[in-house]
């Protein structure tokens, strides 16, 4: 058990000393871009204002409510101690919404519509490599180079041609919005309805996506462990094709999981394109409205919040595969 | 050495992949050497012109005139004008009028029109018609009795003195221009964007430039990659540590978001595609010095270099004559990986309004987010983006053939 929870503290403290970067670096990149985010806001609201003191007054009052006349560093302790109650400040863009009721809006969409989509894309792959590496011949010849593809696709790519053909073409699917325009979000079975209904194209472009890489990577990891001598070994020792076969992909799937825990950030970045694509709404479509609008602290919090998404499952996979790998136990007692 | 180039080329995915990938080379060199058009002038007056061969309208009604005597030529010509919605409401009609609705195919035009001028008739009255419906069909009546005329048209130019109208030619309906007798034609074979700028002319361009950031941004990347790998793995210690520790950081982070925090904080004026090249560059290293690192460490015990230590040998000799020939193919493979992400990256980036921004340059993932701004997926303006879908997967799909034809050479254990 102590190697396990040295394995644990380990990953904990990684991901704590990972998230303060990545506060700092989200909290001070946004605030380098050149020019002055309250001007815009007043050259938008000043718009035949002829009094100049009163443009002036008003400047004075939204450089006060986004702290922009304080030094960077204050800036900074103001904005930890905002965020540590939850309150990201104002949206500039979206102004007087909030930052926090923006993403609180957008935040769930993408967590329903991402997680699942990697996790199921991860599976189907596997398995679809596990058997090209197993089966070869014409299965294998048929599902490399259509991984590959599907892996070339960037995911916007995807995105835009499942629309073309599901959407546009067959009309099988809507193929724009997270439900219909026509409704207000409240629980019935027509609403719940048209919510699936607007889930499958950005669910099935993102797990296609997935499903390449993945199967790529099982397949070359599969081929590695079937040409092993563990296996030969158990094959002169007479025991059956399926117990050897359940040990080779145990071993291959091993890496697999390490592999999803370094690549889920580029999934969920790719994702956020399929997102955009289908204007669903998430945390995509606020990237991109908020690149749009010049929106700073908005852009701080939600790419924030992308990364602290992507940490915490990270940290849950190295945490699983602490429990499954028994290796991981034996190299942390040394 | 020539053996091993024997080698690769013996894979058929490599192979595939880089025959692939030197075709769209050529086309980005060739094509603006053959087709001088300017690929960012606007051309087009409006949106979105389909594809197909532009003819001067102007030029071809004073070039010479010849007549041709076709059967089929009026039929085509009342096909090409008569709406789907018109042919549906003059079936409508004539089964409100009681013919059986089995004797009616709106596709055959003439017989349409056959059965429509001998029952059609404004004064009969039929059971639950709108007073708006039946002026509808008048009107159609009248519009299609402008179909049927035989006339020719007059061409006319204006008197500059008394203003009237002088007649100068006549355009018969069996008149015939010869394309290349016409001065202007111009071939568009992907039609105009939403600015109207030809299409194809763009997209070779835009091509060239995303693959001269793809190939920038890689170069960094892998440099990058690879001098930090080597360093962290051969010298170990307290610089291994430091550089894992950074390697670590930016490893979890997704390389999107620092892509969108540093695009945006360089501003809107200074991003050219240069700088974007860079940025991805500087953003895309961590998996490459890790997989170096991992490399080096497991070569850095090795009998030859140990030999080579011993021999009094620098470090810079030692890892260019010992450990690079040995890592050499894994970095070509890493550089290949990297140029084709750093293709997609950048047109991430552009879609979200982050590309290089520049009016003079256009780039695939600019010309995406062009489309996609002017709506032209609803609006089924396919020739605005599948081309460039098509052409963004192309360039990744080859170069991840190429990687994983060398793959294969270069790992003996996923041969079969």
């Amino acid at each position: 058990m102590k190697g396990y929870r040295k394995y644990f503290l380990n990953k904990l403290a990684w991901f704590f000393v990972t998230l303060v970067f990545a506060f700092v670096l989200n909290f001070t990149l946004p605030r380098l871009m050149p020019g002055d985010p309250v001007a815009a806001i007043m050259s938008r609201l000043a718009q035949g204002m002829s009094n100049a003191t009163g443009v002036q007054a008003i400047y004075q009052q939204y450089a006060d409510l986004f702290h922009t006349n304080r030094p960077i560093l204050e800036q900074f302790f103001i904005y930890v101690r905002n965020v540590a109650q939850g309150n990201f400040g104002a949206s500039i863009s979206q102004y007087p919404r909030s930052v926090a009721s923006v993403l609180s809006a957008s935040i769930w969409w993408t967590i329903a519509l991402q997680f699942p989509a990697i996790i199921v894309g991860w599976l189907i792959g596997n398995t679809l490599g596990a058997f090209a590496a197993y089966l070869k011949k014409g299965f294998d010849k048929v599902l490399l180079p259509v991984s590959i593809f599907a892996s070339s696709l960037p995911a916007f790519g995807m995105a835009v041609i499942m629309l073309v053909i599901f959407g546009l073409g067959l009309k099988w699917f809507p193929t724009s919005g997270g439900y219909g325009f026509d409704m207000v979000p409240h629980p019935s079975l027509k609403f719940v309805w048209s919510v699936i209904v607007h889930y499958q194209l950005p669910f099935w472009s993102i797990v296609l996506i997935a499903i390449g890489g993945q199967a790529i990577g099982m397949r070359s990891m599969s081929i590695y462990e079937l040409n092993a001598d563990y296996v030969k070994f158990s094959r002169f020792m007479g025991i059956k094709d399926s117990k050897i076969i359940r040990y080779v992909f145990r071993n291959a799937m091993l890496p697999q999981i390490t592999g999803l825990a370094l690549s889920v950030g580029t999934m969920v970045g790719g994702a956020l394109f399929a997102e955009i694509i289908f204007s669903y709404p998430g945390l995509g479509y606020t990237i991109m409205n908020s690149v749009m609008g010049q929106d700073y602290p908005l852009i701080s919090a939600v790419t924030f919040l992308v990364t602290l998404m992507v940490l915490v499952a990270t940290f849950i996979i190295e945490i699983l595969y602490g429990i499954i790998d028994p290796r991981i136990k034996a190299a942390q007692a040394d | 050495m020539k053996h091993l180039i024997r080698q690769v080329f013996h894979s058929g995915k490599f192979v595939v992949g880089f025959v692939i990938f030197v075709a769209i080379l050529l086309i980005v060199i060739i094509y603006p050497l053959i087709f001088r058009y300017p690929p960012l002038d606007i051309i087009g007056q409006g949106t979105f012109f389909p594809p197909g061969i532009y003819v001067n309208v102007y030029d071809s009604m004073i070039s010479t005139q010849y007549t041709l005597n076709l059967s089929d030529a009026a039929a085509k010509r009342l096909a090409s004008r008569l709406s789907d919605a018109d042919r549906l409401a003059m079936k409508e009609w004539l089964v409100a009028f009681g013919i059986p609705e089995g004797e009616i195919d709106v596709a055959d035009t003439a017989k349409l029109l056959d059965q429509w001028n001998t029952n059609f008739d404004p004064k009969t009255n039929i059971a639950g018609m709108t007073n708006a419906k039946r002026n509808y069909y008048i009107r159609l009546n009248a519009s299609l009795g402008g179909l049927l005329s035989k006339e020719g048209v007059i061409i006319a130019t204006k008197n500059a003195q008394t203003g009237a109208l002088d007649q100068t030619g006549t355009v018969a309906q069996s008149a015939y221009a010869n394309v290349g007798q016409v001065a202007n034609v111009r071939v568009l074979p992907l039609g105009t964007d939403n600015f109207g700028r030809d299409v194809l002319s763009e997209l070779v361009k835009a091509a060239g430039i995303s693959l001269q950031i793809g190939f920038i941004a890689g170069s960094i990347a892998t440099l990058i990659g690879l001098t930090l790998g080597l360093l962290a793995g051969y010298i170990g210690g307290l610089v291994d540590d430091l550089i894992m520790f950074v390697n670590n950081l930016f490893t979890v982070i997704p390389p999107i978001v620092l892509l969108i925090l540093i695009s945006f904080s360089i501003g809107q004026e200074k991003r050219g595609a240069v700088t974007i090249a860079a940025v991805i560059g500087l953003t895309a290293w961590p998996w490459t010095s890790r997989a170096v690192r991992a490399q080096v460490v497991s070569l850095r015990n090795r009998d030859h270099v140990n030999l080579s230590k011993i021999s009094g040998h620098s470090i810079v000799y030692i890892i260019a004559a010992d450990i690079l020939p040995y890592i050499a193919s894994y970095v070509v493979m890493a550089l290949i990986l990297q140029i084709s992400s750093g293709i997609l990256a950048e047109a991430g980036l552009s879609i979200i309004g982050l590309g290089p921004k520049t009016t003079t340059t256009p780039t695939l993932g600019l010309m995406m987010n062009w489309a996609l701004i002017y709506m032209a997926p609803s609006l089924g303006k396919w020739w605005a983006y599948l081309p460039v879908v098509i052409t963004i997967a192309l360039i990744s799909f080859s170069m991840n053939l190429m990687n994983t034809g060398l793959d294969q050479v270069f790992n003996p254990a996923l041969r079969d």
